[in-house]
């Protein structure tokens, strides 16, 4: 990682209006020196809107965008220093694929003679040293989101922006650009820019992830972070799988705070917040972070359950337990045995008891 | 729409009535000579020997020999292509611009000028002749009561006209090729630094060029075989090759004439061909 304490892009309070709809709202960043930085939220939320104002196809109703310190947000795109990988790749289809690349080093007024050398190494930065007399229409979805991805990395830019650039491309390619991605924004030490829904590609690439929804940063954070310690319940449940208990504060505590559930059931867990007693909360707690047992533990808060479905794939098995007339949990167990005994898995009916520490219990207040 | 299986609505051909097919192959047949023999026995009788062109008696290139001997057509044909070559300079450029403004932009009575765009291509030539004639009568009095400068029809009003008429057909083709036109090349060429005007010049120009080019020649050959509307607004003392032509043929229908006739029907054939070959050479 080349993190550094500086600022490549800080957002200042951007809002963006179209017509009566709030498409960014209010938003403060600041993304460092050479960080993998992940936009992450579903399609809407506003990450496109934002990523697109501070290439500057878009300018703010309000607020301040600053690049590398200088204020940019009324500066038309053509005068900054940040390139695009877009969704579409958007290659020139009248060009030949080192002409595309070479297009903003003319754009830069670069000699000629340095030219040539430069597109030839951004080419094969990205291996595709043999491709650059082709037409873009020539190659396959991978390779044309390689030539975006050299054309853009060519220019040096201080910040590269990339829009869903793996979008397009079939599961086991998407895999592998994102390991590739992050091995060429570590070699290059530019900061990246990456718009995703796809929780999974943020949490692969990222050195930190903002959540956004309806227009908010609901969360800023690393990835651990925003897994383990989700500040919403919408950030629990968009990335990774949680279950979720709706109840009332009864007790506030250090470490555990109390809450009763909906079915009278006192459950403890760690405040993620601020709250008081009798405040409307959300417990979540991470599938894999529950354990099902035929007996029930000694001296540990423990619950009886039945076992509702079991659906075996493999790595894991999961497992839907319930607790009560309202109350299900998904249980994630990990096969980490090696047999054929029927009797080793769980059985749909069977009767168990769900365990899990109090640590991995989130008490959300929003 | 309702997805319906192919099979479903057109019958398995072998199940086709072998009458009917028949029918519709003789029909088709009977349909392309309709179309095309009276331009076969055009160029056929520009080589006859006959002086009236309407009879085989042997063939002949005399009548072209004569036409490159006539200074008065090779006056007029001059003149024609002067007009359609500016008409489709100025109609060209005028309907590419108007085509972007239309399809890119929002402003003041664009939706108005949306529906009266096409009017020129649906309105009646005679009429718009007319128009044209009574314009320039009205402009030029107007002009001569203000400042004293008298003007007269010319080559130049003919050029006006031409222009006028052209620009809608230039504007359809145009737009057609903007419609498929992906916005983010024009955002990418100024993400990686290029201002507007290059934007233009080196993206969006190159990628509407075979609209424009398509949309220049349909112009060109639209100005070059136009006769109503040249005729209303040439004045006199200004030759033009369809004027011409008709002036002749009132007299009498020579090998001549179908020999001049020939030859634009071979240029425009060409100009057809070039424009497909242009836009193929894009692909």
């Amino acid at each position: 990682m080349h993190v550094t304490n500086t600022s490549a892009v800080v957002l200042q309070q951007v809002t963006k209006r179209f017509q009566n709809v709030t498409a960014v709202d209010a938003i403060d960043l600041d993304i460092r020196d050479g960080e993998f930085f992940s936009m992450l939220g579903p399609s809407g939320c506003g990450k496109t809107t934002t990523l697109r104002m501070i290439a500057g196809f878009e300018f703010p109703s309000s607020g301040v965008i600053s690049l590398a310190g200088a204020q940019v947000e009324k500066v038309p795109a053509h005068l900054r220093n940040v390139n695009t990988v877009f969704q579409s790749y958007a290659l020139f289809p009248h060009m030949t694929v080192a002409e595309n690349i070479a297009f903003g080093l003319e754009m830069k007024n670069v000699p000629r003679a340095d030219i040539k050398p430069r597109v030839d190494a951004a080419l094969a930065m990205v291996q595709l040293g043999n491709y650059g007399a082709r037409r873009p229409k020539q190659l396959s979805g991978g390779q044309q989101q390689r030539v975006a991805l050299a054309r853009a990395l060519v220019n040096r830019p201080k910040v590269l922006l990339l829009d869903e650039p793996l979008g397009a491309l079939d599961l086991k390619l998407r895999k592998e650009m994102q390991i590739e991605l992050k091995r060429l924004q570590q070699e290059v030490g530019i900061t990246f820019i990456y718009v995703t829904h796809d929780q999974e590609e943020a949490l692969t690439m990222s050195d930190r992830i903002a959540v956004m929804h309806q227009g908010k940063l609901l969360q800023v954070g690393s990835p651990t972070e925003i897994y383990e310690r989700p500040s919403s319940r919408f950030v629990a449940d968009f990335i990774g799988e949680a279950n979720f208990i709706d109840g009332v504060v009864t007790d506030i505590g250090a470490p555990y705070c109390t809450v009763r559930a909906s079915n009278g059931l006192e459950l403890k867990g760690m405040l993620q917040g601020a709250s008081s007693v009798g405040a409307a909360v959300t417990i979540a707690i991470r599938p894999e972070k529950l354990r099902l047992t035929m007996q029930a533990p000694e001296n540990v808060f423990t619950l009886a359950a039945k076992v509702e479905q079991v659906v075996y794939i493999g790595s894991d098995t999961r497992l839907t337990v319930r607790l009560s007339d309202t109350i299900t949990l998904d249980v994630w167990e990990q096969n980490n045995r090696s047999t054929l005994d029927r009797d080793a898995y769980w059985q749909r009916g069977e009767q168990g008891f769900v365990t899990w520490n109090p640590d991995n219990a989130l008490i959300l207040t929003a | 729409m309702i997805d319906v299986p192919v099979s479903a609505t057109r019958p398995p051909s072998a199940n086709r009535s072998t009458a009917g097919r028949r029918i519709l192959g003789l029909h088709a047949w009977l349909t392309y000579i309709f179309l095309y023999a009276p331009i076969v026995i055009l160029v056929l009788f520009s080589f006859t020997t006959d002086t009236f062109g309407v009879r085989w008696t042997g063939f002949t290139i005399d009548w072209y020999l004569r036409l490159a001997r006539d200074t008065r057509m090779i006056n007029a044909t001059v003149n024609t292509l002067w007009v359609a070559l500016v008409a489709t300079i100025i109609s060209t450029v005028c309907g590419t611009l108007l085509a972007l403004a239309m399809e890119r932009y929002r402003f003041r009575g664009r939706n108005g000028m949306d529906a009266l765009l096409y009017l020129p291509i649906v309105i009646p030539e005679i009429v718009m002749a007319l128009a044209l004639l009574a314009f320039f009568s009205f402009a030029f009095g107007l002009l001569e009561s203000l400042t004293g400068i008298k003007l007269r029809m010319n080559i130049w009003t003919v050029i006006v006209s031409h222009v006028a008429f052209c620009i809608s057909f230039v504007v359809v083709v145009v737009r057609a090729s903007l419609k498929g036109f992906d916005m983010r090349l024009e955002e990418a060429g100024a993400d990686l630094g290029a201002d507007p005007q290059t934007i233009f010049w080196r993206i969006t120009l190159p990628l509407i060029m075979p609209g424009v080019i398509g949309g220049a020649l349909l112009a060109f050959t639209l100005s070059l075989d136009d006769f109503i509307i040249s005729f209303f607004t040439v004045g006199p003392g200004t030759n033009l090759l369809p004027v011409e032509v008709y002036g002749r043929v009132k007299r009498a229908i020579t090998p001549s004439i179908n020999a001049i006739s020939t030859i634009m029907l071979v240029v425009s054939m060409a100009l057809v061909f070039l424009s497909q070959f242009v836009q193929r050479q894009r692909d």
